[in-house]
Order: C-alpha cells, then structure tokens, then sequence
C-alpha cells in the first residue's frame, strides 16, 4: 500500500495548492535561468549571425558593442589587400531612441554594406531583404512595425521591407538593418540649421585663409555639402569585419592587421568573449546569483512545507510505529511525498513557463540542458528538504499515539 | 527484585516491573515491583483510578516504554530486562502485539478496511490477502458495509470495531486495550468485551484490557488493581486457571 499517494489524495486541494505555489516558485528559478540563457543569446547573437572571422576596431577599444568605436571607412580596401581575405565590409551599428506613436521606441540601428550585403543572412519571418540603397529597412519583431510602415528618422523616412525575428542587441533592443550610408546618416544626422551654421563658420575661417583669397573657388565649395568637400573625410564607421577564404590562418591575418597603429583586431571568438565578459557580464552575474538565491529559498519552502505535511501527521506516523511499521516505510512515506510534491512542481513549472515566457519583453530561453539541471536540483531539493520531516518523523515516539 | 518466572504457555509473564521518571526531587515512581502472568487465551481486566499506573504498565508490557528494571516475556520468551531489548522492539510488536485505545487510532487518510490491511501488509501479507482477510474480519464485526468509508465516516463504535479488527488481524498472541469501551454504549462496550474474550479463547491469546466499566467485569477471567503504582490481583479466578495450566 502507498501511503504517500493515500495520504496526498486524502488531502488533494491542499496538496494540489502547495503544489502550484512550489510550481510557480520552480518557474521564477526556470525563468531566470531562461532570462540568462536569452542574455547571452542575444549578446552574442550578432557576432555569431554577422559571421566574420575578424573584427576591425578603433585603436584600443573593445569593439562597437561595447563601446563607441569609430575607423575610418577605406579600412575596407586597406583590409581586402591582405592575402587570404575573402571580403571586408563596413560594420555601423549605434542605438537611437525615437518616439513612435506618443511612446519611446529603441532601436539598435545595424548598417549593411549595400550591394554587397542586402540582409540576405537575416532569417525574415515576412517581407524581403533591402532592395535598393536608401530608405529601406528590416526590423526585429519586437519593435512592432508591420511591412510597409514607414518611420520619419531625422530628413527621410524609412520604410519596413523586412520582419525578423530574434534580432536583439546585448541591451534588449529590436534591431533594425539599413544600409550603410542610412545608418550613417541617421547617427550623424544635422538639423538644417546646424548645418546652415556650419557653413557661415567655414566662409568666416576661409575669409582669414591666405588662399581662400587667392582661390575664391575654395569658399563657393565651403557651402557644398560636408561629403562632397575633397577636404573632408566620409563618415566613419563603427568596425570593418572581415571574412576570411578557407584554409587561411586566421591568427596570421590578425596578426598582420594588429601591426596598423590605428586599429586594434578580434577573432570572432575573442568579440565574443569581450561581450560575454564586458557588457553581459554584471548582468549575468546578476542573474546567476539572483537564481542561486532562489533555488536556495525553493529548497527553504519546501523544506517548512514538507515539515509542516509531516507535523500534519505526526500521530498517523505515531500510530504506525505503534503497529509496528518500519522506518523505511514512514521515511518511504515522507521522501515519496516530497518526490511527488518536486515532481509536479517541476511539471507546473514548465507549463506555466512555456505560456507566459514568451510574453516577456527579453528572450527566455529553456536550454535542455538547463531544465536537465533544474530537473536535478529539484531532485537533490525534494531529497534534501525531506530531511526536515524525516528527522521529526524518527524522533516522533509511538506513545504520541496514545495522546 | 521479582524473580523472573515465564512458563512456555504463557502469554505474558511481566516480572518485578518498575518504572521510575525523573530523578532527584522530580522524581517519579510510575510503577512499582509490578508482576503478572497471562496465560494463553486468558483476559484479564486491570482496574484502577486515573493515574494510578495502568497505562504505564500496558505500555511497558506493549514494549513501547521500557521499564526501569523488570523483566517482561511474552510467549515465554525474554524480549526485555529493564531497558534492555532482546529482540527489535518495533518489529516483534508488529507480529505479536495488537493494540486498541480508548480513542480508536485509525489513520485518517486510509479507508476502514485499509486500516487493517495495513497492519498485515506491514506484517508481509500479501495485498490481495491482506484485503480478503480484513474484509472477512469487518465482516465479522458488522461493519463490512462501510470498508471504504474513511474513519472520519465512522461512528464511534464503527471506528472502534475497525480498530478491534486491525489488532486481531496479524492473530497476535498478546493484546493490550487501554479503555477500548469508553466511547460506546453500554450494548456496544459489553459486545467489544465478549469480542476480546472469544478472540483469547480462539486464537490463545493473552489480553490485558485497561477499564473503568465495571458492567463487563463477568466477562474477564482474571482481575487486576492498580493503585499508586502497585498492582494487585482481585479475584481468585486466574489463580484456578493457572493451577490448570500448571
């Protein structure tokens, strides 16, 4: 005869209530390890899409996720001359926040080297990569905007030609993808009268300059647009990322690009660990211990809860002892309750998780590995908070049977 | 100290039984010297006013508390000398011991019948026969119609019956009752009496049953008194069906 299983359906609504609370607990524990796993997804989820086997930076900086990094924009060519190079591209990405609709939205905006790269490796849930070289865009779903909405940002207005989905900055922003030169002008967007203002200060300085008076042609151009002056460099970029042709030894590549003064050069594996250790790390850390913290209050609930089911039948327990019932079967009783009580917390858990974790505003992600080791700590949990009720259910005499 | 002296035939043979709690100034003596010999389908009725020992020594005989010094034997074996036990204490009551209370003592969340087919599974009973043989019993005591009902669903005299059935239901060859009458009527007290008396002379089992209803008194072969912890013997009866024995 089971007792656990006799005593639990003699006592089913209130079982079945402790059971949803440990469940819901469980959940929290399940859903940090997811919020975590989608931290790190998302951190890294570009660098891996990306898929450059080199990234090119400003001199001594970490990179452009995590921090501002600016080379200038023929770094492409200097880096296609290197033997072994496949392409090169120009990388921008920045984040801006605009209002939409009377809310903020933010957006982590991604530069393509148009024609070169269309977004053909974005996986599109609807619409099309870019088409054409201005004015277009592909957005991440959770910024919300439909195929053919259009977005006003700075002078021109953009228009969605693409969903995806998963496309997540390192800080929970929906990616959007222009090409480059739109990314460009949205980072260094002027007003018109900034721009006006600049162009008096530069006949103003020409008027002083020696041979702005001998070339009178010099302040005529002065009122040309900034990109159309020789004297004047293009926009920078935030990286040049590199792909490498196969067989070619991506360390003496590296090697070859960290001899420039200018810039410094990462592996994809080192941009990665830069992130993961860099941008990601306090909030994993954050997460980690947050979950720890958790597991260890599951377990303290669970042990009081288990030791108060065992108080509940301390005289049943009395009595069997009275008859005569070994302690393997008043420890069975206990330990298959707490086993019973993990199990179907664990099983809430995860159906609850699985329809309220994708309402969140991040990725959770459910690794199997990590609901494997959930499974076992739950395991380990429901074994060591049985405990509580075993040692007050060996210490409990059968004389409590008589009173 | 009593000798001890235990005859094969007997079913209990309690020798020189003493219990004493606390100690220095707190102390106190619970029983004293206390000796009875139960022989195999005998009942004996103890007697006696509240807290004058009866418990102490039902549940020194029922190895749940151990007496101070003192030898008990059942079936004229030594299973504890003082606070010493020769055998698994626990596992011998299973086998050997039934147990009724006053209040009946069914675990709540097990069914009438599952409650005596409990006290057999624990024994190694099979499932099947454990069930088959705590039916016939309830059966037997008039309450096989409520089996399934949990205690909670039982009368007081239902609750009483099940708990009749479940320590007869191993055939033990000692039982001890502490007050099993005191929630049912005078009609249902005498029937659970004359239950004990038939179940002692069929199965040759030693009962020793704590009261205070001197109405069945008829029913017991031999009666015991305890006073502040002595116990004495009343009635001549037992003396004769020892003498038999003997």
């Amino acid at each position: 005869m089971n007792l656990a299983t006799k005593d639990i359906r003699h006592n089913l609504g209130r079982f079945a209530l402790t059971a949803v609370g440990i469940g819901m607990l469980l959940m929290v524990v399940m859903g940090m390890g997811g919020i975590y796993r989608g931290v790190v997804e998302d951190a890294t989820l570009l660098i891996d899409n990306v898929g450059a086997d080199l990234w090119i930076v400003q001199r001594d900086t970490r990179g452009p996720f995590a921090e501002l990094s600016r080379v200038s924009s023929n770094l492409v060519y200097r880096a296609k001359a290197i033997p072994g190079v496949q392409t090169s591209r120009e990388f921008v990405y920045h984040t801006i926040q605009r209002q939409r609709g009377g809310t903020p939205v933010r957006i982590a905006v991604l530069g393509l080297s148009c024609p070169t790269d269309r977004g053909e490796w974005i996986p599109l849930t609807a619409g099309r990569p870019l088409g054409q070289a201005h004015f277009e865009m592909i957005v991440d779903r959770t910024l919300g905007m439909p195929v053919g909405e259009q977005l006003t940002l700075g002078k021109e207005t953009y228009t969605v030609v693409g969903i995806t989905s998963n496309m997540i900055s390192s800080g929970g922003d929906g990616l959007a993808f222009f090409t480059i030169a739109d990314a460009q002008a949205i980072q260094f967007e002027t007003p018109g009268e900034a721009v006006r203002l600049e162009r008096a200060a530069r006949e103003s300085r020409g008027e002083d300059f020696e041979l702005a008076i001998q070339q009178p042609m010099i302040l005529d151009n002065a009122f040309r647009p900034s990109a159309q002056l020789p004297g004047v460099a293009r926009p920078q970029v935030s990286a040049v990322v590199v792909t490498l042709l196969h067989g070619t030894d991506v360390e003496s590549v590296a090697e070859t690009i960290s001899g420039w003064g200018d810039v410094s050069v990462f592996t994809a594996t080192e941009q990665r660990e830069l992130l993961l250790k860099g941008s990601v790390e306090k909030v994993r850390r954050q997460i980690g211990l947050f979950r720890v913290l958790l597991t260890v209050i599951a377990a303290i609930i669970m042990a009081l809860i288990l030791y108060t089911l065992t108080l509940d039948k301390i005289h049943s327990i009395a009595l069997l002892k009275l008859i005569g019932a070994p302690n393997s079967v008043i420890l069975g009783l206990i330990l298959q309750q707490a086993l019973i009580l993990g199990f179907v917390g664990y099983g809430i858990a995860y159906l609850l998780g699985q329809q309220l974790f994708p309402k969140f505003p991040r990725r959770v992600i459910l690794a199997d590995s990590d609901l494997l080791q959930l499974a076992a700590i739950v395991l380990g949990i429901s074994v060591l908070s049985s405990f509580l009720g075993i040692w007050k259910a060996m210490k409990v005499s059968p004389n409590e049977a008589l009173s | 100290m009593t000798a001890a002296v235990s005859k094969p035939n007997n079913a209990i043979d309690a020798v020189g039984l003493t219990k004493i709690y606390g100690s220095g100034n707190t102390e106190v003596v619970a029983m004293r010297d206390a000796t009875m010999h139960v022989s195999q389908g005998e009942v004996v009725a103890l007697l006696g006013p509240s807290g004058s020992g009866k418990s102490t020594f039902l549940t020194s005989v029922g190895l749940i508390n151990s007496p101070t010094c003192g030898q008990i034997s059942i079936g004229g074996r030594l299973i504890q000398d003082g606070e010493t036990a020769h055998v698994n204490l626990r596992s011998f009551r299973r086998q050997h011991i039934g147990f009724i209370f006053q209040k009946s003592n069914l675990i709540p969340f097990l069914s009438a019948v599952e409650n005596i087919q409990i006290a057999m599974e624990l024994n190694g009973e099979s499932k099947r026969a454990a069930r088959q043989r705590a039916l016939t019993l309830m059966d037997y005591l008039g309450v096989a119609d409520r089996a399934d009902n949990l205690p909670s669903m039982l009368s007081g005299g239902q609750q009483q019956r099940v708990a009749v059935a479940r320590a007869i239901a191993n055939q033990p060859s000692v039982i001890l009752a502490d007050e099993p009458t005191a929630a049912l009527d005078g009609h249902r007290g005498r029937q659970v009496m004359e239950l004990f008396a038939k179940v002692a002379h069929e199965q040759g089992a030693g009962v020793i049953v704590v009261t205070h209803d001197h109405r069945a008194l008829d029913v017991f072969d031999t009666i015991y008194e305890m006073e502040d912890g002595l116990l004495r013997q009343q009635s001549s009866h037992s003396l004769a069906a020892q003498s038999q024995a003997d």
